[in-house]
């Protein structure tokens, strides 16, 4: 018998995960949000996520191509950061303005860091940090959701001519009979008007005419996908509503009327979109688990903070950003334990591990957990 | 699943869960003919290589030493076959370097039945004799360590076992030897059992299973002595069960220290294999002269579980069981673990559970993956058995940081069982980055 053999290194099989398989079903996963982002701002949004996805994968193509990143557009990085960016921003954002974010998002949340696996800050939110910056007013301008025509008409400011003034959207809102009041997002009426928008307004989105993003529920829905999957981590989801909620709870109990409650902290503005998809983009979070909890923790906290004391109304971004910075940090001091080296271990190394004489089986029904068998007064064989 | 096996309590923390591939659990063990010649290395062990004790064109039976342990940590070697030795000399050996053999010319017509040997009886020896008994028959750990049985099976000064941890586990996907021994030889097993738990002074055997193999489970229960000494425990499946820290664990819930061995928790672990073996070999006087390998892969003819004479050529293995022209890798052991070789002319020894064969094909879809940059998805650290961090410790020897990988990230630790590079999405190679590392440290450390 005469084979020609290769010799390779152990192991000689592979487990079916890969990068474009994950980030394939991020995608999937996003199309029912999209969706129902388009149903409830009609045309407009529909061109804006085009154009800032299509704006995303060209940078990409750009910097791939010139050699300045590594990955390719068959990845679905990219196309990822731009489904994302274009849900945060406003859906009658100019779209020129849109197509500037999706360029600076990739061009300066991932290109310069290497591309992907190397970028420090999640680049969609760079993206919008970056228009945050740049334009102030177009992207405060929120449009009220379920307008009727909103599936023929454009919003008149998301035509807007490239580095042209978008058009009014106040003086449009007027025009067909609509209280410019109603186009300010929930997170900002509170802010600026004390008016707490109803939790369950919040949770469905379904009720007209309130300037939010697409249904909290919807992306719970499509995160626990993800998660069920594993295609992103569950704590770090947990962690960020778990830590936010808590915090909300516990300034609500202590000042009680001046701040709203934690289910309004929980569903309004882009806690919901940003703990499940943006906090949880692989690159920018801690590895170890115990990581993840830290940095979820840290932006619940943040998140909180940003909203009730600072002059912004969000703050999802930023909190996000800032616990992207804090990562090597956190992993620094959240590594695993490693086998054999736990606390616990140093607490038991005393005690001696004979199998007792009545040694009950796992399998006999008196037997509870392992653990049980080394418990001093353990249940008795029947 | 992950999700949910986190709230289920599992066996023990992390791993995998590789397809299984074990279509060769059904087929009986059968026997594997002489090969013309048969190749004996004198080093199939950890330790010392054993000192030959034939010379060339000596006649030899069946059984008979031909080599003597050098040392107390090394055994002897027994004929494999009726014949005459032919040559002692350099051979190539699975793992690169050549090394001593024996070679033996195949009478023709030789009965497989090993005649050399007298009956001992093992019940009326004491400890110490059961353990100079085990190394007379040259076993050593037929796991795949291949580390000597009796080294194992002494206590040292003041040491307490208490356990004896019978590893019946077969983690690997592809192989079922352990399994089919488990099956057809649960007698023997239990008579290797209970000779070993007299050697360590162990009151209690259990046997850890995994539960994807019922009808070993079975068999072993109904071969279970009276006197309820012996347990056989199922354990959940999952690779590497049968790392013998993770067995522990998934038997009793608690971690051997690191740096420690089972010892330190008055355990001893051994295989399944290791001790049928001892039941068959010990009452009969005998040697190590053959042991049971899984022969599978996917466009292998005769798949199956063979008694192969040890120091039979890989070729001749191949030939018999049918393996398919197109092959392009031959590997010795499992599939995560196990070690491909460069020449078929390597004997199969003692620390050979398996000869697997994959073709051009089979490799396609691993090799058509694009190796991406580590997206942190943090995979590699929920899969680790040792609770390492991968992650950081591929990007540290993507820059040679190997002390620090050693001093801050606990390299040593790592068993390169190969979960991470199996599990990775960016198809980074991993344990072998880790395999690297630590070969470098080892040679800055002698040097």
């Amino acid at each position: 018998m005469s084979i020609q053999t290769e010799i390779r290194s152990a192991p000689h099989i592979k487990g079916p995960r890969s990068v474009e398989q994950i980030m394939a079903n991020v995608v999937y996963s996003l199309l029912p949000i999209c969706a129902f982002f388009v149903y409830q701002y009609g045309i407009s949004a529909a061109a804006s996520i085009l154009v800032v996805t299509a704006s995303c994968l060209l940078a990409e193509r750009a910097f791939v191509r010139t050699g300045t990143q590594a990955g390719s557009l068959s990845d679905f990085s990219a196309t990822i950061t731009g489904l994302l960016l274009a849900l945060t921003l406003p859906p009658g954002f100019p779209l020129w303005m849109g197509a500037v974010a999706g360029v600076s998002a990739i061009a300066l949340g991932k290109a310069i860091f290497g591309g992907i696996g190397f970028n420090v800050f999640n680049p969609a939110l760079v993206g919008r940090a970056f228009v945050q910056a740049a334009f102030p007013a177009a992207i405060a301008t929120y449009t009220p959701s379920f307008l009727p025509g909103r599936f023929t008409d454009f919003i008149p400011s998301s035509l807007a001519w490239p580095l042209m003034a978008p058009a009014d959207t106040a003086a449009w809102l007027k025009a067909m009979h609509y209280d410019t009041l109603a186009s300010a997002s929930p997170l900002a009426r509170w802010k600026f008007e004390g008016f707490v928008t109803p939790a369950w307004d919040l949770v469905t989105s379904l009720a007209g005419h309130m300037a939010v993003g697409p249904s909290p529920v919807l992306i719970l829905f499509c995160g626990a996908y993800l998660a069920m999957r594993r295609f992103l981590d569950w704590r770090i989801p947990v962690a960020v509503l778990g830590s936010a909620g808590l915090s909300a709870l516990v300034i609500y109990a202590i000042f009680g009327t001046k701040y709203p409650d934690p289910f309004f902290m929980l569903f309004s503005g882009g806690l919901v979109l940003g703990a499940v998809y943006m906090a949880t983009d692989m690159a920018t979070s801690p590895v170890t688990p115990r990581g993840m909890w830290l940095y979820g923790g840290l932006i619940g906290v943040l998140t909180v903070m940003i909203r009730y004391y600072s002059g912004l109304p969000e703050g999802v971004m930023y909190a996000i950003l800032i616990a992207n910075a804090t990562t090597p940090l956190i992993e620094r001091i959240a590594q695993p334990t490693p086998f054999g080296k736990g606390a616990s271990i140093r607490a038991r190394k005393s005690a001696s591990y004979t199998l007792h004489p009545d040694y009950i089986s796992r399998e006999e029904a008196s037997a509870r957990t392992p653990k049980k068998r080394f418990l001093k007064n353990k249940p008795k064989k029947p | 699943m992950k999700l949910l096996s986190y709230f289920r309590g599992e066996a023990f923390q992390r791993g995998v869960h590789p397809p299984g591939c074990k279509h060769t659990a059904d087929t009986p063990i059968r026997r594997l003919p002489f090969a013309p010649r048969l190749i004996v290395p004198l080093s199939q062990h950890i330790g010392r290589p054993s000192r030959p004790i034939v010379r060339v064109g000596e006649e030899v039976v069946r059984g008979q030493p031909i080599a003597e342990a050098d040392g107390w940590l090394s055994v002897p070697q027994h004929a494999p076959a009726t014949g005459v030795v032919e040559a002692i000399e350099l051979r190539p050996s699975a793992r690169g370097p050549w090394t001593e053999c024996i070679v033996i010319r195949v009478y023709e017509a030789s009965t497989q039945e090993v005649l050399w040997g007298t009956p001992q009886d093992i019940d009326a020896f004491p400890p110490q004799e059961i353990v100079l008994a085990v190394q007379r028959t040259g076993m050593v750990g037929l796991g795949g360590a291949a580390f000597p049985s009796h080294a194992k099976l002494t206590m040292p000064q003041g040491a307490r076992v208490e356990t004896l941890v019978v590893n019946g586990c077969e983690c690997e996907p592809y192989l079922t030897c352990d399994h089919r021994v488990m099956v057809e030889h649960a007698h023997d097993l239990m008579t290797g059992i209970r000779h070993a738990m007299r050697a360590t002074g162990a009151r209690h055997a259990i046997i850890g299973v995994e539960d994807n193999k019922p009808e070993a489970a079975e068999a072993m229960r109904r071969a279970l002595p009276p006197g309820g000494d012996i347990f056989v425990e199922k354990v959940p499946t999952k690779y590497p069960q049968g790392s013998e820290k993770m067995l522990i664990t998934a038997l009793f819930g608690i971690e051997v220290p690191s740096g420690k061995l089972p010892l330190s928790l008055g355990m001893v672990v051994n295989n399944v294999g290791t001790l049928a073996a001892l039941g068959r070999l010990l009452p009969a006087g005998q040697g190590l002269v053959e042991r049971v390998v899984t022969v599978t892969g996917p466009g292998v003819a005769r798949p199956g579980d063979y008694r192969v004479p040890l120091g039979t050529p890989i070729s001749f293995v191949l030939d018999y069981a049918g393996a398919p022209a197109q092959a392009r890798q031959v590997i010795l052991g499992g599939p995560m673990m196990g070690q491909s070789v460069a020449s078929l002319d390597v004997p199969v020894t003692k620390g050979v559970s398996g000869v697997l064969v994959f073709r051009g094909e089979d490799m396609a879809g691993r090799e058509g993956r694009r190796t991406y940059p580590c997206i942190k998805c943090g995979e590699c650290v929920e899969s680790c058995p040792m609770g390492l961090n991968p992650s950081t410790l591929g990007m540290l020897a993507a820059k040679r940081e190997y002390d620090l990988m050693a001093e801050q990230f606990h390299l040593g630790d790592c068993f390169e069982c190969g979960c991470c590079t199996w599990i990775c999405p960016s198809n980074i190679p991993l344990v072998q980055q880790f395999r690297v590392a630590k070969q470098i440290l080892r040679e800055k450390a002698v040097a």
